[in-house]
């Protein structure tokens, strides 16, 4: 037994030095769709009306709210999407005066992001998010287990949780009208209903090349940043803004996608499993190497 | 062999066991409202703050605090070091107990217990906890394995198939043995992967690409310290002799696993320039100060004379600073340092999860002195020469 398990170990060891030559070489890629849809939302435009809350409430069949649509006095303090909302519309006083020398509210509608590639489906421990071919990051009941880690990624503390359910809570956030959009090819219940335009559907690259062409023919209008185009490598809903983006509750974002460093770690040290295969045999030949040195020794003193 | 496992005899019923089954009812009648009302009727958990002490304590600490099973069989059972093996059935029982808590601290804290195997057959090979996961579950089962021979040798002539697992195991153990120590080593450096996709929520006393390799040497470094911590405590509480010849060798490693872990972190920090905010007074540096000085510095310097390695007293307060060092460092990591930007308040544990973790620390006491008390765990007493 003993001879054969130092031959089967030797076997191990050479299998170990195979694997150990990782495909690593291969830098990170981003695995963004080529031409996704997005929105941009001009925050210029933006009346603050609430009717995209209202929209994405009917679309998306979530329940009633607590103060209806048409009450604004919701905005005098910050909301944050949640389990029954995926999409609020804050108000902001950045110190900006309107014609008539008052002070101009400035209105954000806030939802998920749709990165391009989104923190929370790498982080995803099911798969159970995912980054469609469309441009949508799509959620799917039934894969989660409810672990909550694409929320512990999100940069944008997006995806929410109905932690009043004991048994099957979900993860709740703005789908992009997946369904909507997809099968039935019309717009995004928010983008749909904006009596102002504020809010523009269509390819996330076009979109882009319009905020810019907005911000090149009237630049005091503007500030020169179009949110969403570099933040966290890109993300399909992207933001025009007429007051600096700090002021209205966007946070600086790195540019560098946040799941590059992680996936880079575990690609690099996981794939084709090279290193724990290679720390096996390692440990196996220097477990065989002790054994048969304290067996010799033990010879010794037996003799 | 210098070891001669046996069960103690000692009362099983004292003050201290019923003080434990009391936190212990605590924690599971606290358990009936989170599966009736929900994570949000026990918890202070939000959406900004996802993840508390069950995750950043029960989950993060345990595996740390585990890393005496792996590291003790290295030395013992790979290493060939047999002089040490007086220490590998109590480490390895803690680990084992460890781990099934570390299972069951999961399965109450996602939202879907019931789904809990649906890492196995959906597989997303990008997430760390992915992987994490696998590796637990593995482990734990390991782990089991590992101590069916202790089952056996007292109720091998009873269950018959407990014999024979035995006959079986003592050709193929060393391939558990080796599993254990390789399994290890992934999932306690993956786990510290599982935050660096979060560098806008982590501070930066701690946010570094670095975690993985911090993770995995603090466990290295904490795992014999852990072993000493534990048998001091089993052997003064049930009166047994210290051990000493065990453990007073054994913290000699310690001085290098430590003494890497410090070097690693502080030349990170160093090289980070985080150390700026070193003295600001938040609540983030102060902590970090606390685990780092306590929890590694001081440790590591008191190991260095041997005045204090070979007194029981001291041996043991060092190795009891490390251990709350590295906890610390694991707390720190998922709750202290874990800022949300958008969050509109802080995350503070309920009652209700302290008093779950509590139940939980409780249980594995409990079972911990059920175990040595039947069976053949602890070989202190008859050890001596
Ligand atoms: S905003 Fe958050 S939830 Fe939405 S795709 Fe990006 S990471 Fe995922
Ligand atoms: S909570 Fe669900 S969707 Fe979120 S990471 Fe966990 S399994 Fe995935
Ligand atoms: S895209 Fe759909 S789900 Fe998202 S905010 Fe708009 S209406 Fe709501």
């Amino acid at each position: 037994m003993k001879v054969s398990r130092r031959v089967f170990l030797g076997n191990l060891g050479a299998l170990g030095a195979a694997a150990a030559v990782p495909d690593n070489a291969r830098a990170w890629e981003s695995k963004a769709p080529p031409a996704p849809y997005g929105c941009l939302v001009d925050l210029t435009r933006c009346v603050g009306c609430r009717k995209c809350e209202q929209a994405c409430n009917e679309v998306n069949k979530l329940p009633e709210p607590e103060m209806p649509f048409d009450d604004l006095t919701v905005m005098d303090r910050l909301r944050r999407p949640d389990h029954r909302s995926y999409t609020v519309v804050n108000r902001y006083y950045t110190g900006r005066l309107d014609d008539r020398d008052r002070l101009a509210p400035t209105f954000v509608k806030v939802q998920c992001m749709h990165c391009q590639d989104p923190a929370c489906v790498s982080a995803c421990i099911t798969g159970a998010l995912t980054k469609k071919e469309n441009g949508t990051v799509h959620y799917d009941v039934e894969k989660c287990i409810g672990c909550r880690y694409c929320m512990a990624a999100c940069p944008f503390e997006i995806p929410a949780y109905e932690y009043h359910e004991p048994i099957t809570p979900r993860v709740r956030k703005c789908t992009f009208c997946y369904e909507r959009v997809e099968q039935e090819g019309k717009l995004p219940g928010c983008a749909s209903i904006c009596p102002v335009e504020a809010i523009t559907f269509g390819r996330r690259n076009d979109l882009l090349g319009q905020a810019h062409a907005r911000i090149d023919n009237d630049p005091a209008k503007y500030v020169d940043h179009v949110y969403g185009e570099n933040e966290v490598g890109g993300t399909s809903w992207l933001y025009l803004s007429g007051v600096s983006f700090a002021k209205v509750g966007f946070h600086e974002m790195p540019t560098e996608p946040m799941p590059k460093v992680t996936e880079t770690i575990q690609s690099t040290m996981f794939s084709y499993l090279w290193s724990p295969i290679a720390l096996f045999a390692a440990l196996g030949a220097l477990m065989g190497f002790t054994s048969r040195r304290s067996r010799s020794k033990e010879d010794d003193h037996d003799a | 062999m210098t070891h001669d496992p046996k069960p103690v005899k000692a009362p099983f019923w004292t003050p201290g066991t019923l003080v434990m089954l009391a936190f212990m009812a605590a924690g599971a009648l606290t358990l009936v409202f989170r599966y009736t009302f929900g994570l949000g009727g026990v918890t202070n958990l939000n959406n900004h703050y996802p993840w508390g002490i069950w995750i950043g304590l029960d989950v993060a600490s345990g595996v740390a605090l585990a890393a005496g099973g792996f590291t003790t069989a290295f030395l013992a059972h790979i290493l060939g070091r047999h002089y040490y093996e007086a220490v590998t059935r109590p480490a390895l029982l803690t680990a084992a107990l460890g781990y099934t808590f570390v299972a069951i601290a999961v399965f109450v804290d996602i939202g879907r217990s019931w789904a809990i195997w649906k890492p196995i057959f959906y597989q997303n090979h990008t997430s760390a906890l992915f992987e994490v996961a696998m590796c637990v579950m593995t482990y734990v089962t390991v782990l089991w394995i590992e101590f069916i021979p202790v089952l056996a040798e007292r109720l091998g002539s009873r269950i018959p198939l407990l014999a024979f697992l035995d006959r079986i195991l003592d050709k193929t153990m060393w391939i558990f043995i080796i599993l254990g120590v390789v399994l290890s080593c992934m999932h306690q450096s993956s786990l510290g992967t599982l935050l660096v996709i979060a560098p806008t929520k982590v501070s930066p006393l701690w946010y570094t690409p670095m975690l993985p390799l911090l993770f995995l040497t603090s466990a290295f470094a904490v795992g014999y310290p852990m072993v000493i911590a534990e048998t001091t405590i089993a052997t003064s509480s049930l009166r047994l002799e210290s051990e000493m010849n065990v453990l007073s060798p054994l913290s000699r490693f310690t001085i290098l696993t430590l003494g890497v872990y410090m070097a690693l972190k502080l030349g990170d920090l160093i090289m980070r320039g985080a150390y700026a905010t070193l003295l600001d007074g938040s609540p983030q540096s102060n902590s970090f100060l606390v685990e780092m000085g306590l929890g590694v510095v001081v440790p590591w310097f008191m190991l260095l004379f041997g005045t204090v390695r070979r007194s029981r007293r001291l041996l043991f307060a060092a190795a009891l600073m490390i251990v709350g060092g590295v906890m610390l460092n694991r707390f720190n990591v998922f709750v202290v340092s874990f800022k949300a930007p958008y969050a509109t308040e802080p995350y503070y544990p309920a009652i209700g999860e302290i008093l779950v973790t509590a139940g939980a620390v409780a249980t594995i006491f409990f079972l911990y002195r059920l175990f040595v008390t039947w069976f053949p765990v602890l070989s202190a007493r008859r050890q001596e020469v």
